[in-house]
């Protein structure tokens, strides 16, 4: 602070030591050299690994996404062959990401919430292996865990020769789990907008019965409604649409299982193992959530006389989800993130499409730059929807 | 308040009445709690004794294949055999006692820190137990001195590095992320900006990306003639990686110090710095042992991660054994095992002795 204003005995110019005492003059000071700092050691590693570059006849720069990638994808959501580029090489490891990502996250939802509640039950027997279950998946490295479902999986079934068929259609192999599929038709697309169709009516009949419920007090019995809705529509499509039969049905052709679905056991390795892991902590997230809704709220609905299932769903879950949600974020980030382990067990997910086009292309800035951005966007897409979905669910208050 | 609620009846009588009581509160109280009881018995029968079987009563130690392949259950001798390869991977042979003291006095040197963070007058001790315990641990697994021969770190493995990774990680990570935390917390735009750009963009990407980008780009960043080995590339990852997700930690107890305790160094005319060491950072560290301690068990179960980059860290040792012969690889199930039971065990108490210092580190607040 500078003490120059007014002196006693009279007026004082300042002198360089006293704007060096400013804190203002000082904060600004520091973040120059901070960025100063910043920009330096930038520019110091820009300039050495342009060097390098050069010095190793790599051109920078993303041109090289337009070449062939020339090499195979053993499971990809779109059209990919060997002679497609980079850049749908890189696609197709995004969406097996997302897949398994998404997968992941409503398993591991689903499970961690039965073990959650299954640790504050009254049954002393669920709690206590409620608790085994939780402790020993969350205390164990999850890439250990990966590598355990990928060597156990393929060991665990026959070799395609003698596939266990446990339903007509369904086998277990060595190689995967192969299901049979309906044969592209018309009238599937036709469902597919049916159900859309259906979800766009629900969601206004949801609206209107909110609407009425809150006036008059009137329930609806909205469930019922919703799924009646979904499936006469798609079931009339299915009808419209000539209703086929025809099933792309898996067989054995030769040395390997030709026809139906593929589940591949490294994509089974990856989802079992992230969603064991993760539940672990969703059950923690959830039962921490249940805890911290006060005991009086469940005295509450007793003492208006709601039934005790209809004062779970109605007023101690929808609470705990305030409490619940900002963690549970945080553990759906967490496995999207883990999934990139999928690498070590040669599931083709981003990481390891990146990993291969970086070996191949030597452009490793360029791919590790890609994948990062990549994660990153999914990261902040991720968190700005629970963001919503929180401010949503968050108390209302005057 | 006054107690209305029915209580259930105190048990009383023998033993067998007070059980029957218990179980009847306990396990079959109303029909679904009975049906899940049930369920869950016929679950424990249905595993628990082929499990033991398995691991316990027709499982082998001896440590031959031929030995394993004549038994049903659990091939044990696979771990038996390969015991010092899974520990200590491809360090020499003779020399395996210099890890094996390097992770004693590193397991020391944490046990220290975690039960000396319970007492006052042990903490200000912990910053010098580890600056004089990581010297002796660096010159026994180095050695090139004392008459020790010198170990290149291209050969350290096993549980030893699967440690000094995560230790390492935790302590160098902490001033940084120290600083980033207090940068974040900061009233100058320009350096939280930065604070919070280099914590976002750490924490939105997979320690795999990182541990990619210290593995592949390091050495393009470096002058030429310049290079680093692959370990310290590693543990430069972690470092990274770990100070983003401490500085969220610390950042937690920073914002749970009062605003009245900033004020009142201010008031005193202490300098920013002199506030934070003497007023602010011992009440905001004292309510964070418990997250670092949680931002370790992480940080260990993470370091298996640089198996992917080519290192053998405790798991990567594991895997190494199972491939030293063909004949082993089928004891797959053994050798994770193992390492499982190890983590666990490591993790598991940390944990749970985490969960009893935040109790302990709480009591002065509770009346």
């Amino acid at each position: 602070m500078s003490k120059t204003q007014n002196a006693p005995g009279g007026v004082r110019s300042k002198t360089v030591v006293d704007y060096l005492n400013d804190e203002n003059v000082r904060a600004i000071l520091y973040q120059i050299i901070a960025i100063g700092l910043v920009i330096l050691a930038g520019w110091y590693l820009v300039s050495n690994t342009l060097e390098n570059l050069e010095r190793q006849n790599i051109s920078t720069g993303y041109s090289f996404l337009d070449l062939e990638a020339s090499f195979e994808i053993s499971e990809s959501m779109i059209d990919y062959t060997a002679q497609s580029n980079y850049a749908s090489a890189l696609m197709v490891g995004l969406l097996n990401t997302v897949k398994v990502s998404l997968l992941g996250i409503i398993l591991c939802t689903l499970i961690g919430t039965i073990f959650g509640i299954a640790r504050l039950s009254s049954n002393w027997i669920v709690r206590k292996l409620a608790t085994v279950y939780v402790e020993t998946f969350r205390n164990i490295p999850v890439l250990l865990q990966l590598f355990f479902w990928y060597a156990l999986i393929p060991n665990a079934f026959p070799h395609p020769r003698d596939a266990i068929e446990p339903l007509p259609g369904v086998l277990l192999t060595s190689r995967g789990i192969y299901l049979p599929v309906p044969v592209a038709d018309n009238a599937y697309t036709l469902m597919g907008i049916a159900a859309i169709i259906a979800f766009i009516a629900i969601f206004f009949i949801n609206r209107w019965a909110r609407k009425r419920q809150d006036a008059t007090g009137q329930p609806f019995p909205m469930a019922m409604v919703g799924i009646g809705i979904f499936v006469g529509l798609v079931f009339i499509a299915y009808l419209a649409g000539g209703a086929p039969t025809e099933m792309d049905i898996p067989a054995l052709k030769g040395f390997n299982i030709r026809g139906g679905y593929n589940i591949s056991p490294e994509f089974m390795a990856v989802l079992i193992g992230l969603t064991v892991y993760t539940s672990t902590y969703v059950a923690e997230v959830v039962r921490s959530g249940i805890q911290a809704v006060p005991n009086g709220q469940w005295e509450a609905a007793d003492s208006l006389g709601i039934k005790r299932s209809v004062a779970l769903r109605k007023v101690i879950l929808p609470q705990s989800m305030r409490v619940a949600i900002p963690p549970l974020t945080n553990q759906y980030l967490n496995l999207t993130k883990n999934s990139s382990l999928a690498v070590a067990v040669g599931y083709p997910d981003l990481v390891s499409v990146s990993n291969t086009t970086m070996n191949q292309t030597g452009q490793a800035i360029e791919a590790i730059s890609i994948f990062m951005s990549i994660y990153l966007g999914l990261s902040l897409l991720t968190s700005l929807f629970m963001n919503w979905f929180n401010k949503k669910m968050a108390l209302v208050e005057r | 308040m006054v107690e209305t609620a029915k209580l259930p009846p105190r048990p009383t009588g023998t033993f067998s009445a007070r059980a029957i009581t218990w179980s009847k509160n306990n396990l079959f109280d109303g029909w679904l709690n009975s049906a899940l009881t049930l369920g869950a018995i016929a679950l424990l029968v249905w595993l628990v004794p082929p499990l033991f079987n398995w691991a316990v009563v027709n499982a082998t130690l001896a440590p031959t294949i031929e030995g394993c392949a004549e038994v049903t259950g659990a091939c044990w001798g696979f771990v038996n055999a390969n015991l010092r390869l899974i520990l200590f991977g491809t360090y020499p042979f003779e020399e395996q006692w210099r890890p094996l003291l390097a992770m004693i006095v590193l397991m020391g040197i944490i046990c220290f820190s975690l039960g000396g963070v319970k007492y006052p007058s042990f903490r200000k001790a912990i910053i010098p137990t580890w600056v004089i315990g990581v010297p002796i641990i660096a010159i026994l697994m180095w050695g090139g001195m004392l008459g020790l021969t010198y170990v290149q770190n291209s050969y350290w493995g096993g549980l030893p590095l699967t440690l000094i990774l995560s230790a390492i990680g935790i302590i160098f990570a902490f001033p940084f992320g120290l600083l980033l935390a207090l940068g974040r917390q900061s009233n100058m735009p320009a350096i939280r900006t930065l604070s919070v750009v280099y914590i976002e963009v750490i924490r939105g990407v997979p320690l795999i990306t990182v541990l990619f980008m210290a593995s592949v780009m390091f050495p393009l960043f470096l002058p030429d003639g310049v290079t680093i080995d692959k370990l310290l590339r590693a543990q430069i990852g972690i470092i990274l990686f770990t100070a983003a997700y401490l500085a969220e930690v610390f950042r937690g107890g920073l914002q749970a110090v009062p605003r009245g305790q900033f004020e009142a160094g201010d008031s005193l005319g202490l300098s920013y710095w002199q506030s934070m060491r003497l007023i602010i950072l011992p009440q905001a560290l004292r309510l964070v042992i418990p997250p670092t301690v949680n931002s370790f068990i992480s940080m260990l179960k993470d370091t298996t991660l640089v198996v992917i980059i080519g290192l053998f860290d405790f798991l990567g040792t594991v895997k190494l054994a199972l491939r030293s012969d063909p004949a082993w690889t089928k004891y797959y199930v053994e050798g994770y095992a193992f390492a499982s039971a190890i983590f666990f065990l490591i993790c598991f108490s940390m944990a749970k002795y985490s969960a009893y210092l935040e109790k302990e580190l709480r009591k002065g607040e509770q009346r």
